[in-house]
């Protein structure tokens, strides 16, 4: 690419850490993102997201900021907001389209209204729960939303809190554990079905989907451990589906990257249920660059590398308005 | 090797913003580093030649004299050839798991015990069963039960592991009158036992315990000078009768042919020159202050329904929480208010301890302990009003791996 010879002028911010639950993760991906552009000639800093660092961007001045973080400040728009509050170009989505996907009922809501099909939910505070007495309030939950139902907290990733409920009689349980990470919690529809994650990404002239990745979980349940033990998750890319089913996928992944506003770089999970339907389960505006993530599943799977990927988006990056 | 979403929570511990009171990690704010760096320049231009070769698999003889002049302050009566040096008395205790345990066989623990022990055990598969302690540490009747109720059954444990003094996680000494009982039950039993000792110096009375190796000959000593001295050096020692000891020193020659020379002979210069015994005074008088800053908080902070221990030396406090909170469920929510800590399921091999939690009053200053212990109590306060909601406990839904922090957590 006649990009690359001039990213090997490129000094790049990583930006990774951060003090959400997800801090172990992102200083993960970060490395692995700072190492992946190294490889292309870009001279990298990696940088915690703390109270130096206004005082660093504003002294090192470096030519793009990478965020690789996840979870809280890093992917709900806060970092990017300050990003272009400085005119610090950086690759991502822009802060109030993160704020909208951050936000995962919001960006259901969203998906929704546009015709997209994401299974059906509730989100409520624990103060709505206090206020109108619990027991009622989650009977209603499970006639509207049956069972098996899903609950996770309303923010945050890498499966942090989430759990799969089975029966009537744990949910107060699960419901005391998942808001321990959030104060709202967001109950879905259980969808039977493939679990698929498609990454979209902005390197052309418009955007495009790569293979979707399957996600097989060994135990059948694609947690925390599941995520980030190797071996636990067996991925296929492009996932074992029908090409009409793949290429839904595709066109489902572009459409949400399209409607939230999303920018550069973003993935989409979803399941396949029983009758070959898309449920959007959410969108990630800070993918994991993880050994065990799966963009970088992806980005293999295309013939790309990773490090050329983002080299590409970092140009990019620097060649549009850095305070949109 | 598993991912833990309870070890991912530890990595903002060592964020400024987050007062930890999770990890174990010894204050080294009072080491007298100017002097220690002439004693290290020396130690090169003097020994240099020795200090960086390879050593004996036993340890440097030198400091196992000087290992045994350590011991001699509780008691201990013991020949330098009977010492076997090691890289932290973690790597003891592995060495001696690895010459007692096969697959499937018993050890004996307190319950709670440390976890880098539990850690040692599995990896050998060996199975723990927990022998609870009061506030006057191992329950002798307990012991017995245990070992009466497992020779039913044909079993003979290897060993008991026990941490006589200011334990961890659990912050209790073990009654002097308890200790040569707990030793008779053992031997009884045919039983040895293997006593780990890191803390014994840093009691907050004045007062040393006799070791129990000071009062049998048998048992195997595990010592350290990790929270005496510097844990970044990794200098630990086992004491063994000969049998014993001659299988530990050739297990570590296979693990790491010799114990870093460079790092024994600093601790031997620094026991030779520097007033050691003053230091550790030095040392016991920072903890006691930090103690009582978490004594304190705890009473002033707390809800109703805590209970806890008061150590009169080591780390660690042992908290009780109200009925039906998971400590572990509820690190999340302490790791959103910027508090740390280490729930207490990770102390036992058995599951026990989700109502437990470990709070480490050796590393943060007495000012940042009172800020987390307040941190805390809301974090209770919270997690008691969301449990009123929902008339339940959480859920324990928090996936597999490590539960406790790593060893570079402050």
């Amino acid at each position: 690419m006649a990009q690359n010879a001039a990213v090997i002028e490129r000094t790049v911010a990583v930006l990774a850490g951060g003090l959400s639950h997800e801090r172990e993760v992102s200083l993960r991906s970060g490395r692995r993102l700072a190492a992946a552009l190294r490889d292309t000639g870009a001279d990298v800093r990696e940088w915690d997201v703390d109270g130096s660092l206004v005082a660093q961007l504003r002294q090192d001045r470096p030519d793009a900021v990478a965020v690789a973080l996840h979870g809280g400040e890093g992917e709900n728009g806060s970092v990017q907001a300050v990003l272009e509050l400085l005119g610090v170009p950086f690759v991502g989505t822009p802060a109030p389209a993160c704020r909208r996907a951050w936000d995962k009922p919001t960006a259901k809501a969203e998906l929704a209204r546009s015709g997209l099909d994401t299974p059906d939910w509730v989100a409520l505070p624990h103060t709505t729960f206090r206020a109108l007495g619990a027991q009622a309030v989650l009977d209603a939950m499970v006639d509207r939303l049956g069972l098996p139902l899903m609950l996770k907290p309303d923010q945050g990733g890498s499966a942090l809190g989430a759990q799969v409920v089975t029966e009537r009689g744990e949910l107060p349980a699960a419901m005391v554990s998942c808001l321990a990470y959030a104060d709202t919690v967001l109950a879905e529809r259980f969808v039977v079905g493939t679990e698929v994650a498609v990454t979209v990404v902005d390197d052309g002239a418009q955007s495009r989907a790569l293979p979707p990745v399957q996600i097989d979980a060994r135990d059948g349940v694609y947690d925390y451990t599941a995520r980030y033990t190797p071996g636990a998750a067996t991925f296929h890319c492009p996932a074992r589906l029908d090409a009409s089913v793949l290429s839904r996928l595709e066109e489902t992944a572009l459409a949400a990257h399209r409607l939230l506003g999303l920018r550069d770089v973003s993935r989409m999970d979803a399941v396949v249920d029983a009758d070959g339907r898309v449920q959007v389960l959410e969108v990630n505006v800070s993918p994991g660059l993880t050994e065990t993530s799966l963009l970088p599943t992806a980005v293999r799977a295309a013939g790309m590398d990773l490090g050329e990927l983002y080299a590409g988006l970092v140009e990019r990056a620097i060649g549009r308005d850095p305070s949109r | 090797m598993t991912a833990s979403e309870i070890r991912a929570l530890f990595a903002v511990a060592s964020r400024p913003e987050v007062v930890s009171l999770a990890g174990g990690m010894p204050n080294l704010a009072a080491l007298p580093l100017e002097s220690l760096s002439a004693e290290v320049a020396d130690l090169l231009a003097r020994d240099g030649q020795v200090a960086l070769q390879y050593g004996s698999a036993q340890g440097v003889p030198t400091l196992r004299e000087q290992i045994c002049e350590v011991m001699a302050l509780e008691g201990i009566r013991a020949d330098p050839d009977d010492v076997v040096v090691t890289v932290g008395s973690q790597m003891a205790l592995d060495l001696v798991t690895r010459i007692y345990c096969d697959p499937g066989d018993v050890v004996l623990a307190e319950g709670p015990s440390y976890v880098g022990a539990l850690g040692s055990f599995a990896a050998y598969q060996a199975r723990v069963v927990h022998v609870a302690m009061d506030e006057h540490g191992l329950v002798p009747e307990l012991l017995r039960d245990a070992l009466r109720s497992l020779a039913a059954e044909g079993i003979t444990p290897k060993f008991l592991y026990t941490i006589p003094n200011f334990h961890n996680p659990a912050g209790v000494t073990l009654a002097v009158e308890r200790r040569s009982e707990v030793l008779e039950i053992c031997a009884s039993y045919g039983v040895a036992v293997v006593e780990d000792n890191p803390y014994g110096l840093l009691g907050f009375s004045g007062r040393t315990y006799p070791a129990l190796r000071s009062l049998d000959r048998d048992v195997v000593y595990l010592g350290s000078f990790s929270k005496t001295f510097a844990s970044g050096l990794r200098v630990g020692w086992a004491l063994a009768p000969p049998a014993v000891r001659d299988r530990l020193v050739l297990a570590a020659e296979s693990a790491t042919l010799c114990p870093p020379s460079f790092t024994q002979m600093l601790v031997s210069r620094y026991l030779a020159g520097h007033d050691w015994r003053s230091q550790i005074k030095t040392f016991a008088e920072v903890y006691r202050e930090r103690r009582d800053a978490l004594l304190d908080a705890l009473e002033t902070y707390l809800p109703e329904g805590c209970t806890w221990n008061v150590p009169d030396g080591g780390f660690y406090v042992w908290l009780t929480v109200p009925e039906g909170v998971d400590t572990k469920a509820m690190l999340p929510r302490a790791v959103t208010a910027r508090v740390a800590y280490a729930s207490g399921t990770g102390f036992y091999a058995d599951g026990f301890g989700s109502r437990q939690l470990r709070l480490s009053y050796c590393y943060p200053t007495p000012e940042r302990i009172a800020e987390g212990v307040r941190r805390l109590a809301g974090v209770l306060e919270a997690e008691l009003d969301v449990m009123r909601t929902f008339g339940s406990p959480a859920r324990f839904a928090l996936g597999a791996g490590p539960q406790t922090p790593g060893p570079s957590t402050p």
